[in-house]
């Protein structure tokens, strides 16, 4: 594996904001989740729950419903009073409309998928049609007093249930004016409080409304008659969201607690067609409160103030024990989100609304006093971390993505509707910073950025399909060529590589397969075929021009650009298979680099773990251990070589954010360790333990 | 009568009413406990033990009413039989001889003519679920060999097992596994909790299961405190569980209302829960039980449960949570440090109760009279606490005075001692705590006795310790407070460890020494009456001494390792009982002769922990030389495993019949304030009533003597025939039998025709009968089957009499 001097990481203040409102389509077995901070996130199911697209979010646009309309159009609408449409394709939103009723607190969208419902402050229910490109205001429902915090039509399109403070109203479509008026108690543990606000409602097929409130409870009303049917009393705190199966036989709420409870509808006697609700399991996987919940045909998700996305697979549902069949977790993008300039030792940190600069630190024991140093050891630092700069975005708009370039002296950052690109110079301890300005009009906006190994180059993703080429002077730039997608397709590029002799470029969209360019003629050098699975990460390594592409179902290629083939290892790991606990892993590969003078060795690192595969080693069988332990030392290197394999595993580092290299002996590591996180969120709701 | 008796070892009351769930009648009226050997029958409203089903020859480990005749109740033992008995009357109807020993018994309305027992096959600790089919026959043994396997590697207790609607399935738990057998498919389900190898689920095991009577539900208990309710248990694949979590410890039984809308729970907090609705959030308490709940039942009228503690308790508890009897048992506390004593006053036995408390047992009555808390403090049941025990005790002066030690030690040198002194209160009729002293000794106290020589005025205590000292207590002037009057410095390290010293309890000068080498000396007891001159020990290496007081010599020695030795207070005789690997043999000698008078071999398998001898309230005649020692007193011991035992002719529960007997006639009457009020008031009349017709009428039965009468009172109302039957045969009992010379030519001649009748009726009767056994849904019709025979034969005598001579009157 060889010795490292590792600088780990961990002062990337980094939290991710809260999530909000999950939104699943079961067409295309995809999740739609938007955060607090107006970020909205596609992660696709069937591809191990990768996070394949994003919106960034924008200041003013707090999303406050999040649904699937007609298949495959996404809505959102938030406190601003705008519905938004984003497009899936280009990856920017189609276009924002004004409800006029105010903040929008509640949306759903018609089981036919042609109306759209939008609950509005004022208490106004205002139904939409979706045409083609666009939505068009049909009408209103009767007016309520109060705002209408949750929505939810009948199954078969004829009523629908809309949550509010104090009662639930059901409507009927038709005629658009309220049948039934259903108080919900304010009691609550034998107190009165203030107000009992219906966080959410679900209408079943067979009349039946479920709804959830402030008050701890989930109670079933019979929407015939407008009457209570049975009560839930299931948290001291508010439930705060609830979600109901395709099937309508099982549902599951989230309660401000951080509990998500799962329903089911069992049969009272095996041999009798009566069914009955039955609250079933719980689950305490969050900390904070579940704002959203969301109920696949599989797994239960969910998400809350504490920012993870929680996959909870329903056991009994699941066919095989595959990846699907295992609790996930999801914290941090599945992007990157750190660049480093190898040259000058530093670090450029994305946040939503600002980038940071840091000088690493330095250590004296460095050289010599590593060999007799044992491994582990923490070396003594003679010069701490360095903040040097701090640059925040004009606007309200969040960062999509930066880069500083492998020299240290170019800065680029882009957000939605501006692409900005800075010009660092260094005097001694003094950083100037100077903004290269007039950028011509086609870089409004771009989706990746990449400089070039000797950062004369700079290639910039932009959001239409088209790739940028930049040629970058002293102080000015250059606009050298621009490729065009391919005809027809209008599939954004999210990833990037170049080449370290700065000859190839590859970029890679979220479906169709990789593009390789040829940078010195301008022109497409070929295509790597179409994988099923989306490309996580992206790399082409020295020398040899080999591409090496990671897929979110765990599975590593290596390409070889000159000969526009697999290379032979990866035509023998794809024969072979890999090892079934490296495809169980949890996360993405988001990181790929190679160390210059080991052509053999790939370095790549997800969230738990770093790996160096060693190609000239044989690969693991199925029977070996992959996660073996640090290499004895005393052992003799005859057994050391026998029972080694490829894939050299780290799983000292994490959660882990990036690791590269920065010169031969010297890793970088960020970490942003979960408890960190969780201590910068606002205190859950206390809760009385046993014993305590 | 005098040569068949003969003395054998008899279980003597104070079993185990804890040991299997108890069960109600369909009435409520009666609670059924098995207690060793015996089933006892219990009043829910009075406490009173009504009848004890005696006939099992091992302990009895089931009992279940007949689902199809709620009259009965089924019994299964350690002696391989199921019996069947009529519980109103207390009698034993039927008795099936299975063959293997039987640990549990279950009945399903479903199944008509087959129970469910659990066997032990092979394995030690492999049980099976099987079901008996109880074939019909006449006869009162009859051989049931008939065993259909249902399931297999199940726990012995029948708290792992619930049959679970009507008899459709039948789950059982044992580990971490829930078995499930659908009797209709014919299918196991089993399902699996992760176990102990992650930690997280470390107790996960089962430690119970109850199903809901009407739904496809079962809850378990586990380990961990917690409740699971599972569902959709008919599929492998799509079962679903809830959890319940309230107890901190294990649960250890569950059951279900009757409707099923409320789940009961219990464990070591020793509350009861009720969860209302299977919610968690919705839930009741009965809290401070007392002791940690070993088995919760439900009365099938639903209006009751009881809740069985590790006290040996069971208490009775209404619908709304409110308790309304205790039953109580012997208290059996892991240690018995205060060992069997009597108490003067009421003769009941004395020892170690619930923890902290000193509890009266009556011997006669199989019951407690009641706790003296002694130590005053809040018990509380926590595992690893150390407690504070109540070491020593002792009665003084004919029951007036009460000396208790209590000690808790935490570490080598921090003991807490304390010795109480109790003084009886006639007014209360109780113990009342008159002195307490901290501290009495440095070192544990070793012996405590009460000076009981009859001249003496003042009380006198004297404790002795292992520090070295013993001190003299007595009361001083009449301020009620004990004062210490001399402390002795003596001159021997250890008090009573080789040395004997004797001290003469007026002047408290050292009188003798008996020194021996022996090795330490383990029990002392002076002989009584005509033997009073001679003193016992008993060493720790196995030899009883004798020593004669007056000439200071050592009278006799004897090779025995005693264990246990007690002196009966009405005799010379004493008993010792002495250990070996065998068991337990007793004997009983006077100390002026090494002879021993009375040798019972092989008393207890174990080893006996505590003798006394009790008095005796009629004495006995035996006849026998060997017995006699029996006839003023009568020995009980304990053994280790707590069970109190005593040597008899006879057991002592037929004594207990006729009182209780009574109390059943009795019980009928409700007991509000009126019929106190009411009832003294009648009860004087009926004296003065009586005083008066005694010397009028001195032939006139009285009406509780008349057979019919009573016969006709005690019999339920919905059994009895019309009144207009009943009427001959009441006014006919109330005739002089002087006059009914005249009458009873009359009859002479009806009894005939009435024999040929009868056969007629009688065929007829069995034909009713086998309509009955084939279709027996109709209740009804089963109490009136239940009118036994001769009472038919009576009524029917009633139909045929001719009234002509009432006129005639």
């Amino acid at each position: 594996m060889g010795e490292f001097k590792v600088h780990r990481v961990r002062f990337f203040n980094y939290v991710p904001s809260g999530i909000r409102c999950v939104a699943y389509n079961n067409q295309s077995n995809r999740l739609a989740v938007s955060r607090t901070d107006g970020t909205v996130e596609i992660y696709n199911l069937s591809a191990n729950y990768f996070q394949e697209k994003f919106f960034p979010g924008h200041e003013s646009r707090a999303t406050e419903a999040l649904c699937w309309a007609k298949g495959q159009r996404l809505f959102s609408a938030g406190l601003n009073g705008e519905i938004i449409e984003y497009d899936l394709q280009a990856l920017n939103i189609k276009y924002a409309m004004d409800a006029f009723g105010g903040p929008i607190w509640s949306m759903a969208a018609s089981p036919s998928g042609s109306q759209l419902l939008v609950g509005c402050e004022d208490g106004s229910v205002k139904l939409f049609q979706i045409t083609p490109g666009k939505i068009q205001f049909e009408r209103n429902f009767d007016r309520q007093k109060s705002r209408i915090l949750s929505l939810s039509w009948r199954p078969s399109g004829t009523h629908i249930a809309a949550g509010s403070i104090d009662y639930i109203s059901v409507f009927d479509v038709k005629s658009g004016s309220a049948i039934h008026k259903m108080l919900v108690d304010r009691q609550y543990m034998g107190v009165s409080k203030r107000k009992c606000i219906i966080w959410g409602v679900a209408f079943l097929s067979d009349g039946t409304v479920i709804s959830v409130d402030s008050a701890g409870k989930v109670q079933f009303w019979d929407s015939a008659t407008g009457t209570l049917v049975k009560n839930h009393l299931i948290a001291n705190a508010d439930v705060q969201s609830i979600a109901v199966s395709d099937q309508e036989d099982s549902f599951v709420v989230g309660t401000a607690e951080g509990t998500v409870f799962h329903f089911q509808l069992v049969s009272v006697t095996s041999n009798s067609s009566e069914k009955q609700w039955v609250r079933t399991k719980p689950f305490q996987h969050h900390t904070h409160d579940v704002r959203a919940v969301a109920h696949s045909p599989t797994a239960l998700i969910s998400g809350g103030t504490d920012t993870h996305l929680v996959i909870r697979p329903l056991m009994e549902k699941v066919e095989v024990k595959n990846y699907d069949a295992a609790l996930r977790k999801i914290t941090f993008p599945h992007r990157r989100l750190i660049s480093c300039s190898k040259k000058k030792q530093l670090l450029l940190f994305q946040f939503a609304h600002h980038l940071e600069l840091w000088q690493l630190g330095s250590t004296v024991a460095t050289g010599k006093f590593l060999v007799p140093g044992k491994n582990g050891d923490t070396l003594p630092l003679s010069k701490d971390a360095d903040h040097l700069l701090h640059l925040k975005t004009k606007g309200p708009e969040n960062i999509i993505c930066s880069c500083i370039s492998p020299c240290g002296s170019w800065i680029a950052y882009s957000t939605a509707s501006r692409f900005f690109l800075y010009r660092l110079s260094y005097e001694r301890d003094n950083i100037s910073l100077q903004r290269v300005s007039k950028m011509p009009a086609f870089l409004r906006s771009a989706l990746q950025i990449l400089f070039s190994e000797d950062s004369a180059k700079l290639f910039v993703a932009s959001n239409q399909g088209s790739l940028h080429i930049i040629r970058l002077l002293e102080g000015s730039f250059k606009h050298l060529h621009t490729f065009q997608p391919q005809s027809g397709t209008v599939e954004s590029m999210c990833l990037l590589a170049v080449s370290p002799d700065g000859n190839w470029l590859a970029a890679s969209g979220t479906s169709a397969g990789v593009h390789v360019y040829n940078v010195k003629n301008l022109k497409l050098h070929c295509t790597v075929p179409a994988y099923n699975f989306p490309v996580t990460a992206l790399a082409i390594a020295p020398s040899t021009n080999n591409l090496v592409i990671a897929h979110s179902d765990q599975q590593v290629f290596e390409y070889s650009i000159p000969d526009k083939q697999y290379t032979e290892w990866s035509r023998t790991i794809q024969k072979q298979g890999f090892h079934h606990l490296w495809l169980q892993r949890d996360t993405p590969i988001t990181h790929i680099s190679f160390h210059l003078k080991r052509p053999m060795h790939i370095l790549l690192h997800d969230a738990y773990m770093f790996c160096i595969i060693d190609k000239s080693l044989p690969l693991p069988n199925d029977k070996t251990l992959l996660y073996n332990p640090l290499p004895p030392k005393n052992e003799s290197d005859v057994i050391r070589r026998r029972t080694a394999h490829a894939f050299k595993i780290s799983k000292i580092y994490k959660p882990l954010l990036f690791m590269d290299l920065l010169d031969e002996r010297t890793l970088v590591a960020v970490e942003r360790p979960l408890d960190d996180i969780i201590a910068q969120l606002p205190p859950p709701i206390k809760k009385k333990k046993f014993g305590t | 009568m005098v040569e068949q008796e003969r003395v054998r070892v008899v279980r003597c009351g104070g079993s185990e009413l804890n040991f299997r769930r108890a069960v109600f009648s369909a009435d409520s009226k009666y609670i059924f406990c098995v207690s060793g050997d015996f089933v006892k029958v219990y009043s829910t409203a009075t406490e009173e033990c009504v009848h004890i089903l005696q006939g099992h020859r091992n302990l009895v480990t089931g009992i279940q009413l007949n689902p199809n005749n709620h009259l009965q109740l089924y019994s299964c033992s350690f002696d391989g039989t199921i019996k069947l008995w009529d519980y109103v009357d207390g009698i034993l109807i039927k008795t099936f001889i299975v063959g293997h020993k039987l640990h549990a018994l279950f009945t399903v309305a479903r199944a008509e003519d087959s129970v469910f027992v659990t066997i032990n096959k092979e394995k030690p600790d492999i049980f099976q679920l099987v079901s008996v089919k109880l074939p019909k026959s006449s006869s009162q043994e009859i051989e049931s060999k008939e065993l259909s396997f249902v399931l297999d590697y199940i726990n012995q207790s029948p708290k792992y097992i619930a049959f679970g609607n009507e008899g459709e399935y039948v789950a059982a738990v044992r580990d971490f596994y829930l078995s499930v057998y659908f009797f209709k498919k014919k299918t196991t389900s089993r399902f699996t909790l992760s176990s102990s190898r992650n930690k997280k689920h470390a107790k996960n095991n089962f430690t119970c299961v109850a199903c809901h009577p009407k739904e496809d539900c079962i809850a378990t208990g586990h380990k961990d405190g917690k409740i699971r309710l599972w569902r959709n248990f008919d599929d492998d694949k799509k079962y679903t569980y809830t959890c319940l979590h309230w107890h901190h410890d294990m649960v250890m039984d569950l059951a279900f209302s009757v409707t099923g809308t409320s789940l009961l729970s219990g464990g070591r907090e020793s509350v009861l829960v009720e969860w209302r609705d299977a919610a968690e959030k919705n839930k009741e308490f009965l809290p401070r039980l007392g002791a940690t709940i070993e088995h919760i039942s439900v009365s099938p009228a639903g209006d009751l449960f009881c809740t069985s503690h590790s006290d040996n308790k069971i208490i009775v508890i209404h619908r709304n949570l409110e308790a309304s009897a205790v039953i109580q048992g012997l208290v059996k506390d892991s240690n018995i440090f205060t060992g069997l004593m009597i108490d003067p006053r009421t003769k009941a036995l004395v020892l170690n109760g619930k923890p902290g408390h000193l509890q009266f047992y009556s011997l006669q009555s199989d019951k407690q009279l009641y706790n003296l808390d002694i130590v005053q403090q809040e018990y509380i049941n926590d595992y690893g606490l150390i407690q504070i025990e109540l070491t020593k005790a002792a009665f003084g002066c004919y029951g007036n005075w009460l000396a208790t030690v209590e000690q808790r030690q935490e570490k080598e040198t921090e003991l807490e001692l304390q010795m109480k002194l109790w003084m009886y209160n006639k007014k209360t009729q109780g113990f009342v705590l008159n002195t307490k002293v901290n501290m009495p000794h440095e070192d544990h106290i070793t012996a405590l006795c009460f000076c009981n020589a009859e001249k003496s005025e003042n009380p006198t205590l004297v404790t002795a310790s292992k520090d070295g000292h013993f001190k003299v207590w007595i009361l001083t002037d009449d301020s009620d407070i004990y004062k210490k009057a001399v402390g002795w410095t003596c001159d021997f390290v250890v008090s009573f460890e080789e040395i004997v010293t004797i001290w003469d309890s007026e002047t408290w000068e050292l009188k003798c020494t008996f020194c021996q080498r022996a090795g330490k000396i383990r029990h002392l007891c002076f002989g009584r009456l005509t033997c009073s001159k001679y003193l016992l020990g008993a060493t720790e290496n196995g030899i009883l001494c004798c020593w004669n007081l007056l000439s200071c010599a050592l009278e006799w020695s004897a090779k025995l390792n005693v264990r246990v030795m007690e002196p009966d207070l009405n005799s010379e005789n004493i008993a010792a009982i002495s250990h070996s690997s065998m068991g337990s043999d007793l004997f009983v000698f006077k100390p002026s002769e090494p002879r021993p008078l009375y040798i019972q071999k092989n008393i207890s398998r174990e080893e006996v922990q505590w003798g006394v001898f009790v008095p005796r309230d009629v004495p006995e005649s035996f006849t026998s030389e060997a017995y006699q020692w029996l006839n003023r007193s009568q020995f009980y011991f304990l053994t280790k495993s707590q069970s109190l035992l005593t040597l008899s002719t006879k057991s002592p529960e037929e004594k207990l019949t006729p009182t209780s007997k009574q109390l059943l006639a009795e019980e009928s009457l409700p007991t509000t304030p009126f019929y106190f009020i009411l009832g003294k008031h009648r009860q004087q009349q009926d004296e003065k009533l009586n005083a008066a017709l005694e010397n009028e009428l001195v032939q006139l039965p009285l009406t509780e003597n008349i057979p019919a009468i009573s016969e006709l009172l005690h019999t339920p109302a919905h059994v009895l025939p019309s009144a207009s039957f009943l009427c001959s045969m009441f006014v006919n009992s109330l005739l002089l039998s002087k006059e009914s010379k005249s009458a009873e030519e009359i009859p002479d001649d009806v009894d005939m025709e009435e024999e040929k009748e009868r056969d007629d009726s009688d065929e007829e009767n069995d034909f009713t009968e086998k309509v009955q056994d084939t279709d027996n849904t109709d209740l009804g019709e089963d109490i009136i089957h239940q009118l036994s025979k001769s009472e038919e034969k009576e009524l029917r005598k009633f139909r045929k009499v001719d009234y002509s001579w009432i006129t005639a009157l």
